[in-house]
């Protein structure tokens, strides 16, 4: 095949289909599966999270598209080719969770050299300012602060003005400040129209950068949609005021499921303080509230954030009814025969949004 | 992105890469990172020269017409060629496995070997930098007098032998963890050197330890370095260059099953 073909057909394929799948996907590393029958594909122009706690497979779906590890078994495509496909790697540009390069090169050093790996690679001033590396050039890797080289990782990862850009936990270890910095250059980068494919297992993250959110836990898609679908998951509402009613009597209230009391918003002398209470449905709630406390202020009302429906989604407890903060209950592991029979159900992935309550998966449990 | 820059049927072939110059990029930012690190450079080089003044300027001895000066301008030459291709390459190749760095670098379409080459390129020229100061230690304070052709085969004989050493430091960089790979190395270079000559001539150690030597890879090293010296033990060149390749060979191969091994465990 010649370059143009490939060329001709890849830019055919990106007005279509997906640039990055995972076709019923297993990946097992010796007796441990990390993910389980996994089909998953990113659409040109998609941000897409893939949000998961520790251990989820996140990061193994990554480095299988990638091309850094082969599947036990299913097939993984980028830009319709095997991932080690150098015209497929020239299109992607990745940002793994590493946590040094070489200390002693300068930024432009590394820059030059990983974009001399491109055939038309991204130009040097437009790269530094779209990482915000701007008068950072001439400084060593080992000078620089935290968030500066993830800035610079990033960098790396433009560096071939990639048409799909693979970002694994990019701001795990970074303060605020440097976290919304970071977002910044990566929306930045987004609304120019370049395909994303973020992991994360910050909510707040996926919620602001993706907009479409993949779930996934113990190796499978538990749930997938835009953020809001995810919320809609979850049954309840969040109700935020200042009060100064008593816990114990809020979580009396009909509906109420917990009360969280923020202390360092007290005021009033200490009378009032802001809350956070999640209950089921909140009309009848603030009913009530406003009843009790007639010099309520602040109320907000909220559909439970993702924090909430993560939780919710992860203990299978959709129809449980206490998806509180307390954290996910202990469920039994999936019998790795069970993970190595294959999907359940191959071209299930629907357009919107779709969970697998799993009801198989609880007996087995 | 390059959908919205490129012109609408503009069609032509893509833009090539210069390989050649992501090679050369590749050796050249290897030797500007290793140059930067004084904690690393400063005694591949003192070792050997400050070796190199101990016993062949300061402690220098007489047996018959034996030159010791010249002799050990051979051997430590070859310590410092053998040092730079284990600690430079060997322990350099395990340590950015340790930081994920090759990772990211697999991720990128840069050509398979080009990183390795370019690291092997770096401790050629480090090697050879060490040749030239030895020699200018061995002319000036060791009082070597020798044709000027007998100086340039001997530089060649030592830069050429960074390649097995490299091939070896590899197999170590990839079976050893990044912090085990330089106290391993440690432990097989400095016995091997002393028990191949290359400290001290062979004839002063004992009878044992010169019958180990044949089977050591510095060894034969030592021996064709020392023939360009007219020197050598005795030892047929044919026979060391052969060993030294198959040492080579084997080194490649080991190397080869320990990256799979570590490809298989880490990430594939």
């Amino acid at each position: 095949m010649t370059g143009n073909e490939i060329l001709r057909e890849s830019r055919a394929g990106r007005q279509a289909g997906p640039i990055a799948e995972l076709l019923s996907v297993s990946k097992n590393y010796g007796s441990v599966a990390a993910l389980s029958g996994v089909d998953f594909a990113v659409r040109a122009g998609e941000v897409v999270a893939v949000l998961g706690p520790n251990g989820a497979g996140k990061t193994t779906a990554v480095h299988l598209l990638l091309g850094l590890a082969r599947p036990t078994a299913g097939t993984v495509r980028l830009f319709g080719l095997e991932p080690r496909h150098s015209d497929a790697r020239t299109r992607v540009g990745a940002m793994l969770q590493i946590s040094k390069v070489p200390e002693t090169l300068k930024v432009k050093e590394h820059l030059e050299l990983t974009r001399s790996y491109y055939p038309r690679p991204m130009p040097l001033p437009e790269l530094v300012a779209a990482a915000g590396l701007g008068g950072l050039e001439e400084r060593p890797f080992g000078k620089l602060s935290g968030g500066q080289r993830q800035r610079v990782l990033f960098a790396l990862a433009l560096c071939g003005d990639p048409d799909l850009l693979f970002l694994d936990e990019p701001t795990a270890s970074l303060d605020v400040e440097a976290r919304r910095g970071l977002w910044a250059s990566i929306a930045q980068r987004t609304a120019r129209g370049g395909s994303v494919l973020l992991t994360t297992h910050h909510l707040e993250e996926a919620d602001a950068l993706a907009g479409r959110i993949v779930l996934l836990d113990r190796g499978r898609i538990i749930a997938e949609g835009t953020p809001s679908e995810i919320k809609a998951r979850v049954p309840g509402r969040k109700v935020r005021c200042r009060t100064r009613l008593a816990e114990a009597e809020l979580l009396a209230l009909p509906g109420v499921r917990s009360v969280h009391r923020n202390e360092s918003e007290r005021s009033d002398g200490g009378e009032r303080s802001e809350v956070e209470i999640f209950a089921s449905a909140a009309e009848r709630l603030v009913g009530e509230l406003l009843a009790r406390d007639p010099e309520l202020t602040g109320l907000e009302v909220h559909g439970a954030d993702l924090e909430e429906a993560f939780l919710a989604l992860t203990s299978r407890g959709a129809a449980n009814a206490s998806p509180g903060p307390a954290g996910r209950p202990p469920v039994a592991e999936v019998p790795a025969a069970g993970a190595a029979g294959g999907p359940p159900a191959p071209g299930a992935p629907a357009p919107h949004m779709r969970s697998k309550t799993s009801s198989q998966e609880e007996v087995a449990a | 992105m390059n959908a919205t820059t490129t012109p609408v049927g503009n069609l032509s072939l893509p833009p090539k890469r210069n390989l050649p110059r992501i090679y050369a990029l590749e050796a050249k930012y290897d030797m500007l990172r290793a140059l930067r690190l004084p904690a690393f450079v400063i005694p591949l080089f003192a070792f050997p020269l400050f070796f190199y003044v101990l016993f062949g300027v300061a402690m220098k001895y007489e047996v018959g017409s034996f030159d010791i000066s010249r002799y050990l301008l051979a051997t430590y030459g070859a310590f410092g060629v053998m040092n730079v291709a284990l600690f430079g390459f060997g322990v350099g190749v395990a340590a950015e496995r340790g930081l994920g760095w090759m990772l990211f670098k697999r991720a990128t379409p840069m050509p398979p070997l080009a990183h390795m080459a370019g690291k092997m390129v770096s401790a050629l020229l480090f090697g050879a930098a060490i040749v030239v100061a030895l020699f200018a230690l061995g002319l000036t304070a060791g009082g070597v007098r020798m044709p000027l052709s007998t100086f340039a085969s001997l530089a060649g004989v030592l830069v050429l032998g960074s390649l097995p050493f490299s091939a070896f430091g590899l197999a170590i960089g990839y079976w050893a963890g990044p912090n085990s790979a330089a106290p391993i190395c440690n432990l097989i270079s400095l016995p091997m050197a002393f028990g191949s000559g290359m400290w001290m001539p062979l004839f002063l150690l004992p009878p044992v330890v010169r019958q180990i030597a044949h089977y050591l890879p510095a060894y034969h090293y030592s021996q064709l370095a020392l023939g360009v010296l007219h020197a050598s033990n005795g030892e047929p060149a044919w026979r060391s260059a052969g060993f030294l390749l198959g040492f080579t060979l084997l080194s490649l191969l080991a190397a080869w099953v320990g990256y799979r091994r570590d490809e298989g465990k880490t990430y594939g």
